[in-house]
């Protein structure tokens, strides 16, 4: 056909061997990762663990120490953060505060000499997609946080970047403003089908934003792969841990209760909890265990459960309550779990 | 905060007698230029405008005014300069020294400005004297420029680091050059910390008299000089009045103009 076949696919962002260090801290020690055009990716991991100094690589605020960086498969590791065709919204979402909203979406044109007719008109279309129609006069300082953050959005997005970067784009608001926002960013990210790709401390809104993330522990990858495969078959007991929470059963305990050698992650709701004389299913594996702590969290109860010479935590949904056997501390349950919830991880 | 009615009218005593102590010999001074008596007794017998008449009319209070004028504006425009431009490097750039630039600039405005006039005065006279350098106007403005850097230093130096590094990123990131980002963001930004700065400056300046007497030499007279050598000459005392009052009134204006805009011209950070 025509050209895209002709040219070899080539990501839309590419890191090859990144390294970045500030003195003596290694902040990004190794990263390889591909990152394809059109996808909503996610960079996963605590503070400190070198995900926002990688954002900030893309961006061409840091340089590398070494490695490079490859934007639409051009080496652009030395191309200043005005030369890249790539936008960052940024954590504190840094709007110009002595322009109103309207300059401030216009920015990113009049900067690059876009008259005044075509301005006007495509941030009036930015505004909108981010429904803020009618802020234009407002300044940053007369609106909330939810709205400075779609400003942010839509002064990035009406350059028409090939990549939207995104800093913790949710952490400064409240709860049921950033579901709401989670579901409105991936409209948006549909809507203009550029790759977004956003860096987060909370599993939970990586797990459901995205198309796929990287998890990043102490400066490397711990494990890239779409939301399912990183919860379900995590690559590392930091994997396991870090993204939503597991058992890990290992040595004596894993032999007690699996009857194998090495380390596993089993996930609580995963686990069934029965009365003492329950039935069990058949080819699930049971044990004997008393009730040390119950937390009750609306939809779910964690229950704490001493077994076998360990503490294994279950999650049960409150919606079966009727299922449920005797709660209270201190009393006799049995814990069953089907073979195929037991996950090795390499130690 | 929550204070008994007998503190409040303690404290709103002691206030009122603090800006009365500050106050009323300024008023004294203004009243005194009225004043028809030449030996200034109090109460005045008679309001006269016969000083401001001769002080309009006289020669050397008028070529003073004009000189420190002019020292003023040079030493703030070469404070505006050299200012900011310490200030972006020590903000925004990250080298050996750092720490003891930012020091040894800031540290002038707390030396006695006699130990200042001292200096320069060595320095020009019996170090630069042989490469044809003569204490004047020139001297004036340079004495002046030490101590008005450090106030435009330290009034840029503080907006650059409240304003941080994330805007002057979000503008190059949206594309903006170097040049761009100072132009459209970083200027505007500093312009209220600029104008203050400025201000402040040029009033020091204004009103500096320690180190200007070491480096003016004999031929230039800068208002507060004027206003020394005459105070105590009975002719001339009522028209030092005169002077005295309308510097107290102009004065007012530019710390009024520089509180204004150094209280909130940027806007919040966002």
């Amino acid at each position: 056909m025509t050209s895209d076949q002709a040219r070899p696919a080539s990501p839309g962002i590419a890191l090859e061997g990144i390294r970045k260090t500030f003195g003596d801290v290694v902040a990004v020690d190794g990263v390889d990762l591909e990152i394809p055009d059109g996808e909503l990716f996610a960079m996963l991991g605590p503070s400190g663990s070198g995900k926002t100094t990688v954002l900030r690589m893309i961006a061409g605020f840091e340089q590398p120490t070494a490695g490079t960086v490859r934007l639409g498969g051009v080496d652009a590791t030395a191309l200043p953060p005005f030369k890249r065709d790539v936008n960052t919204v940024f954590q504190d979402y840094a709007l110009f505060p002595h322009m109103t909203v309207q300059q401030n979406v216009e920015y990113g044109l009049r900067v690059r000499g876009v008259g005044r007719a075509e301005r006007t008109k495509r941030a009036g279309e930015a505004l909108e997609m981010v429904r803020l129609s009618g802020f234009g006069a407002r300044r940053p300082v007369q609106l909330s946080g939810g709205q400075r953050q779609r400003v942010a959005l839509a002064r990035a997005l009406v350059v028409r970047p090939r990549v939207l970067l995104l800093d913790e784009p949710l952490g400064a608001l409240d709860l049921k403003l950033r579901e709401q926002m989670q579901v409105e960013l991936k409209a948006i990210q549909r809507e203009v089908g550029i790759t977004f790709v956003f860096v987060t401390h909370d599993q939970d809104e990586a797990l459901t934003l995205c198309d796929r993330l990287a998890v990043f522990n102490q400066g490397r990858i711990e494990q890239v792969g779409d939301a399912a495969d990183v919860y379900e078959r995590p690559a590392s007991r930091f994997v396991a841990e870090f993204v939503g929470t597991s058992n890990i059963l290992e040595g004596r305990v894993a032999q007690a209760l699996l009857d194998r050698e090495g380390v596993h992650a089993v996930r609580p709701e995963k686990i069934t909890v029965l009365g003492p004389d329950a039935a069990v299913p058949p080819q699930a594996r049971r044990v004997s265990g008393t009730i040390a702590e119950v937390v009750y969290a609306g939809a779910t109860t964690r229950v704490l459960v001493d077994a076998a010479g360990t503490t294994l935590a279950a999650v049960l949904l409150n919606a079966e309550a009727d299922a449920l056997p005797d709660l209270t501390r201190g009393a006799p349950v049995v814990l069953a779990w089907h073979e195929s919830a037991v996950h090795a991880l390499a130690s | 905060m929550r204070l008994s009615s007998g503190l409040r009218r303690t404290l709103t005593v002691w206030a009122v007698l603090t800006l009365a102590a500050l106050y009323v010999p300024l008023a004294l001074v203004v009243l005194n230029s009225f004043n028809a008596s030449r030996t200034f007794g109090f109460p005045p017998s008679g309001l006269t405008l016969r000083w401001w008449a001769a002080a309009a009319s006289s020669q050397g209070a008028l070529a003073a005014l004009g000189t420190s004028v002019v020292a003023g504006l040079a030493a703030t425009a070469i404070a505006l300069v050299l200012g900011t431009m310490a200030a972006f490097a020590v903000q925004r750039h990250r080298f050996f020294g750092r720490r003891s630039i930012s020091f040894l600039l800031v540290l002038p405005i707390t030396l006695p400005g006699i130990v200042t006039g001292i200096a320069l005065n060595a320095t020009f006279t019996s170090f630069l004297g042989p490469y044809g350098v003569t204490l004047g106007l020139g001297t004036v403005i340079v004495g002046h420029a030490t101590f008005c850097i450090v106030i435009v230093f330290n009034n840029v130096q503080a907006r650059l680091r409240r304003m941080g590094t994330s805007l002057e990123e979000a503008s190059a990131d949206l594309g903006a050059g170097t040049w761009q980002t100072f132009r459209h963001v970083t200027f505007p930004l500093l312009r209220g910390g600029l104008v203050a700065g400025a201000l402040l400056a040029f009033a020091l300046s204004f009103d500096e008299i320690v180190v200007t007497t070491f480096t003016a030499g004999p031929t230039v007279q800068t208002l507060p000089i004027w206003i020394f050598g005459n105070l105590f000459r009975p002719n001339q005392a009522p028209v030092v009045n005169v002077v005295a009052a309308v510097l107290t009134v102009v004065a007012v204006v530019p710390v009024w103009l520089a509180q204004r805009f150094g209280g909130d011209a940027a806007g919040g950070r966002i």
